[in-house]
């Protein structure tokens, strides 16, 4: 019922904006998603973590269309949990940061905000395969009118391009899911839909059979994550998305790529994500070294993030296929993580892109003189997203990269902590390159941007405050903003920071609540593709909370 | 013969109407004139009424549930069509007689209009009742006839007028030949099996197997109907025809005439029977449906993004839809549950394609502009720019309607396609399942321009205004709300056409007992036939 609740609440609320007056449009928006927070809260709360692997919890079940087989069934375990958490806390956040930024049309952007946040939040709840899809499907809607119409110059295109990637790529993943609906039917004999019945026999497949699906599936998902060949569409909808929709985008959207590969790929293809895997991790470490290599050579700065999140996406996806608990964990704390990190980071260039209507590097520069402030989280988010130890990055791409390593059949056998897996040291080592160039070009923005002679573009000035500010009178009558970050825009960030530095030092707690839906996935994956003794598991399993230790 | 009058009572009173129509609508009277709509409305919901408690399974019919649901849809969409196409005839004529002229009996069409409207769907409904070939062939034509007449009477002002003439004489030749066709398929049909009725026919295709003849027959007979329904290699007049037609009667065309098409492909086809193994049509039939099925999609679709006239781009999207139904007649009823059940994943099809087209046009319909100083229809996808901001209800309409037909979730069309892709899965036909994924992919393209040219950007181009016929909004407004509510009620449908594609010798409706069904299917034709019991709800 609480799921059911954070699904109305922002639909409900979405009908409210669109009825209300357009002046109080965002205060209603901001109301609804402060309460579908609160309610997050109590989801957290009400879930018992003690079964934290069993997928049906605070759920509920409608029939919807019984012929068809399709029930309108909710229901979570600690890792939809949070990331449902991730998405309810975002929303406010998206809210307040578009306080300012939104200034026409505010009842239909915040309508279609809502109606996202209810969309995102169906898709980690969905228990029913179709209604994951449904809800998969339709977060393009919110988000192609959201850059279509809000978005900077090029937007058409970008949206256009947004829609058609994801929308044949979800097809083409229909097929294959469905084709698990009826393999599940061919030999249980039920027709079902409930993702728990179809995760117990999609992997009795035969091997081509799986081979077939997984690349079905992936051409769905690998678009949404975005993996390498076919992340094209993201720089372009991240650029001209508004702010609010960038933050979205990185910080849940590409999720549930993420998601669906870990809740439907690695259990319903077990065999043949074992045979694919190297293959997937390359186009991985392809997209890590190739985005962050674009990145350093980016001028605008958004762009910049935009690359970044394809580059750290890549980690994501080699965490998942890693295929041991270590690599997992580290990819589900990821999904969080980065969600924070990018989010904040991509909220920071919406805010100084609110003042000097500029994004590239060439025309900014030296901003620390100017907005001390929004330095200071600039350079701390930077931090985070480069991974630096005590920061929430660390944690989780250490572990990613750690399991990468580990993940290995023949050469770590004999060492300590190593783990079944088809990839090694050799991945880690390519991927880890990753680590450098990101440290390299997030570090290269951050000095351009903070340090160094104050540089603003024509209009500005250089003269401190009040000249930003009578330049900027010109594009927004109704009140600029001062120099630094407002109030606001402070109390949309430190919650974000909040969270990295917490979650940086203190990983444990929220490692332990999702290692038990973790151990239960890797379980599945490795007996279904024989290729595990019960020893291996055990060790497998002993090292999170040894990890966690270290990364403190 | 005259048993069969249980199940003609829609028939009947369609024809009734027809004929009271052709009275009324000559009236010198305009207030009675005027009635003529009313009439042919009342007349379709009796039809609807009586179709409804249309009597099962008589022993002649191939598809034994088929009336009860085929004859109801047909009235119900044909509500919706009639809805659409009201003033498109005589709105001149009436004008000019308010104005002080003497009224003229032979410069009204009113008459003509609507029981040609009434005939047409009449025609469509016989098509399920048709238990031979000669039934068949006359249902078909009379389906057809009146339309050739509907499409010239539907142009307005001397281009509209110009254009509806140059469609109508296409589409009369087209059809002919298409009719030609059949007529010589179902010639060697007989001349194959011995006998026009189709229970027989299966009999002795069951006992004797298809010989030459007959599978040539059946081949020109698909090739011939394909004419109706839109397909490859018959689907040239299409966007022709709609374009030149009004958008009311495109409409029409789009769903009439392909109703009865589609119903006729299953009825034919199912006197081979799903056989063998892995339950399929003959090798020959099934090829060429196959063929025919991923052709029309491509080609419906692929044309389809090419087009700036949004009455072209619906007339290739409805060749393409009707690709996609294709789909579920080529893989047959399946095993016993509704999502393997490709007869009925068409049925129901039929029905959600049949709102959200006939609710796209409608929209279309409700709007006019000024060309060459006359009053024409809205043709460019250009002139719906920022309808969503003009007129926010039609806007609406019109994207729910191009999401519904794009097979967007959570809206009709979606479920419409699920059991198409199910039931093609359920048969093996992985290849066919890609055809269908990526040709809805391609469909995006096209649907999504309309969708954001009406919602997103703001209104430009040619002033476009009211067409002055509420009928046609309310129209819209029905289609819009039916793509949305049926979504969420629509179990009781999908259950109402699984019956109605229940065939002979298969026995289908037992959820509960799936493993009988092997049995089922495999029994020998005329013993499951003898056996198959009725369930009406």
């Amino acid at each position: 019922m609480t799921l059911a609740l954070l699904m109305l609440v922002p639909l409900l609320t979405a009908l409210v904006v669109l009825c209300a007056p357009a002046s109080r449009a965002r205060l209603v928006a901001l109301t609804g998603t402060l309460l579908a927070l609160v309610i997050a809260g109590f989801a957290l709360m009400a879930f018992d973590w003690n079964y934290s692997a069993h997928p049906g919890q605070l759920g509920l079940s409608l029939a919807w269309l019984p012929k068809l087989g399709l029930n309108f069934a909710l229901g979570v375990d600690s890792i939809a949990l949070w990331l449902i958490a991730l998405t309810a806390l975002l929303g406010p956040l998206c809210v307040l940061g578009s306080w300012t930024a939104i200034t026409e049309n505010q009842r239909t952007f915040f309508a279609w905000l809502l109606v996202l946040q209810a969309a995102m939040t169906g898709v980690f709840a969905a228990r029913d395969l179709v209604l994951f899809y449904i809800c998969f499907e339709f977060t393009l809607i919110p988000m192609y009118v959201l850059i279509s119409v809000f978005g900077s110059t090029n937007r058409r295109k970008a949206a256009i391009k947004f829609f058609l990637f994801t929308f044949t790529g979800s097809l083409i993943a229909l097929a294959g899911l469905l084709y698990v609906v009826w393999f599940t039917k061919r030999y249980s004999g039920a027709w079902s839909f409930d993702i728990a019945i179809l995760t117990d026999w999609a992997h009795r497949m035969s091997g081509p059979e799986q081979g077939l699906v997984l690349l079905a599936m992936l051409a769905g998902f690998a678009v949404k994550v975005p993996l390498f060949p076919v992340h094209t569409w993201l720089p372009l909808a991240h650029t001209e998305a508004p702010t609010a929709g960038s933050v979205i985008l990185a910080g849940v959207l590409l999720k549930l790529g993420t998601y669906a590969i870990y809740r439907f790929v690695l259990p319903f293809a077990p065999a043949a994500v074992v045979a694919y895997a190297p293959a997937i991790a390359v186009l991985c470490i392809i997209g890590i070294i190739y985005a962050g290599l674009i990145c350093w050579v980016q001028t605008d700065v958004k762009k910049l993030v935009a690359y970044s999140s394809v580059s750290h996406l890549g980690f994501c996806v080699l965490g998942l296929v890693a295929l041991n608990s270590v690599g997992l964990t580290g990819s589900v704390l990821y999904m969080i993580n980065h969600g924070l990190s990018t989010g904040a980071l991509f909220f920071l260039v919406g805010f100084m892109y609110e003042r000097y209507h500029t994004r590239s590097m060439r025309e900014l520069g030296g901003l620390a003189s100017k907005m001390p402030i929004w330095a200071t989280f600039m350079v701390f988010f930077a931090m985070a997203s480069v991974g630096l130890p005590g920061l929430n990055g660390f944690v989780s791409e250490f572990l990613c990269m750690l399991g990468t390593f580990q993940a290995d059949k023949s050469w770590g056998s004999g060492m300590p902590g190593a783990t079944w897996g088809v990839l090694g040291p050799w991945f880690a080592a390519f991927a880890a390159t990753g680590v450098i160039i990101a440290a390299m070009y997030l570090l290269y923005m951050v000095g351009r941007m903070c340090f160094g002679p104050l540089v603003e573009p024509g209009g500005h000035g250089g003269h401190g405050a009040h000249a930003g500010h009578s330049g900027h009178a010109a594009h927004e009558p109704e009140g600029a903003l001062p120099a630094d970050l407002t109030a606001r825009e402070v109390g949309v960030l430190l919650p974000l920071a909040a969270l990295c530095l917490g979650l940086g030092l203190f990983p444990t707690p929220l490692m332990n609540s999702i290692a038990e839906p973790i151990s239960q996935t890797v379980r599945l994956v490795q007996a279904a593709s024989g290729g595990v003794s019960p020893v291996e598991h055990a060790a497998s399993d002993e090292t999170v909370p040894v990890l966690a230790e270290v990364s403190r | 013969m005259i048993e069969r009058i249980a199940y003609l009572w829609p028939e009947i009173v369609l024809f009734i109407g027809a004929c009271a129509t052709m009275l009324i609508g000559l009236s010198p009277a305009l207030a009675v004139r005027r009635q003529t709509g009313l009439v042919c409305a009342v007349t379709l919901l009796i039809a609807a009424a009586v179709g409804v408690a249309t009597p099962a399974a008589p022993a002649w019919a191939i598809l034994p549930g088929l009336m009860p649901f085929a004859k109801p849809l047909i009235a119900i969409i044909g509500l919706l069509l009639l809805l659409v196409i009201s003033g498109t005839v005589d709105r001149d004529e009436e004008a000019a007689i308010e104005a002080g002229r003497p009224f003229n009996p032979l410069r009204t069409t009113r008459a003509e209009f609507y029981s040609f409207f009434l005939f047409s769907l009449m025609g469509a409904m016989l098509c399920s009742t048709a238990g031979d070939l000669i039934w068949l062939f006359l249902a078909l034509e009379l389906t057809s006839l009146p339309t050739y007449v509907m499409v010239v009477l539907s142009g307005r002002g001397r281009h509209g007028f110009n254009r509806s003439q140059e469609a109508g004489v296409k589409y009369f030749f087209l059809g002919a030949l298409g009719a030609a066709i059949f007529l010589y398929g179902f010639a060697l049909l007989y001349g194959g099996t011995g006998t026009t009725k189709f229970v027989e026919m299966s009999h002795h295709f069951a006992a004797h197997g298809v010989s030459p003849i007959a599978l040539t027959g059946m081949v020109l007979a698909i090739l011939g109907v394909s004419f109706k329904i839109a397909a490859v290699p018959m689907h040239f007049y299409t966007a022709d025809v709609y374009q030149g037609a009004s958008s009311g009667m495109a409409a029409f065309l789009a769903f009439v005439p392909k109703t009865a098409g589609m119903i006729s492909i299953m009825v034919l086809v199912s006197t081979l029977g799903w056989r063998g193994a892995d339950h399929t049509l003959p090798h020959v039939v099934d090829s060429l449906l196959w063929a025919i099925a991923v052709l029309t999609m491509t080609v419906g679709n692929v044309l389809a993004t090419l087009q700036s006239s949004v009455k072209r781009m619906l007339a290739y999207s409805s060749i393409a839809h009707s690709g996609y139904m294709l789909v579920g007649i080529l893989v047959g009823p399946g095993g016993g549950t509704f999502a393997s059940n490709g007869l009925a994943a068409v049925m129901f099809y039929l029905l959600c394609y049949g709102v959200m087209n006939t609710g796209a046009f409608a929209v279309i319909a409700s709007l006019e502009r000024d060309s060459r100083g006359e009053t024409a229809e809205v043709e460019e996808i250009g002139d719906l720019r920022g309808l969503c901001r003009t007129r926010p209800l039609l806007g609406w309409s019109l994207v729910l309607c191009m999401l519904s037909l794009l097979g967007f979730p959570p809206i009709l069309g979606f479920f419409g396609k699920v059991p198409l892709f199910t039931s093609a899965l359920g048969s093996g036909r992985v290849t066919l399942v890609v055809f269908l994924g990526l040709n809805s992919a391609i469909a995006a393209y096209y649907y999504l321009r309309v969708v954001a040219a009406a919602m997103l950007e703001p209104p430009a181009g040619a002033p476009i205004r009211d067409a002055g016929v509420p009928s046609r909004s309310v129209g819209a407004f029905l289609a819009a709300a039916g793509v949305v509510v049926l979504a969420l009620l629509g179990n009781t449908l999908m259950g109402a056409s699984e019956r109605a594609a229940e065939t002979r010798g298969v026995e289908i409706g037992h959820e509960a007992e799936p493993a009988t069904h092997g049995a089922h299917a495999d029994a020998p034709v005329p013993e499951a036939g003898e056996a198959l019991s009725l369930r009406l709800h």
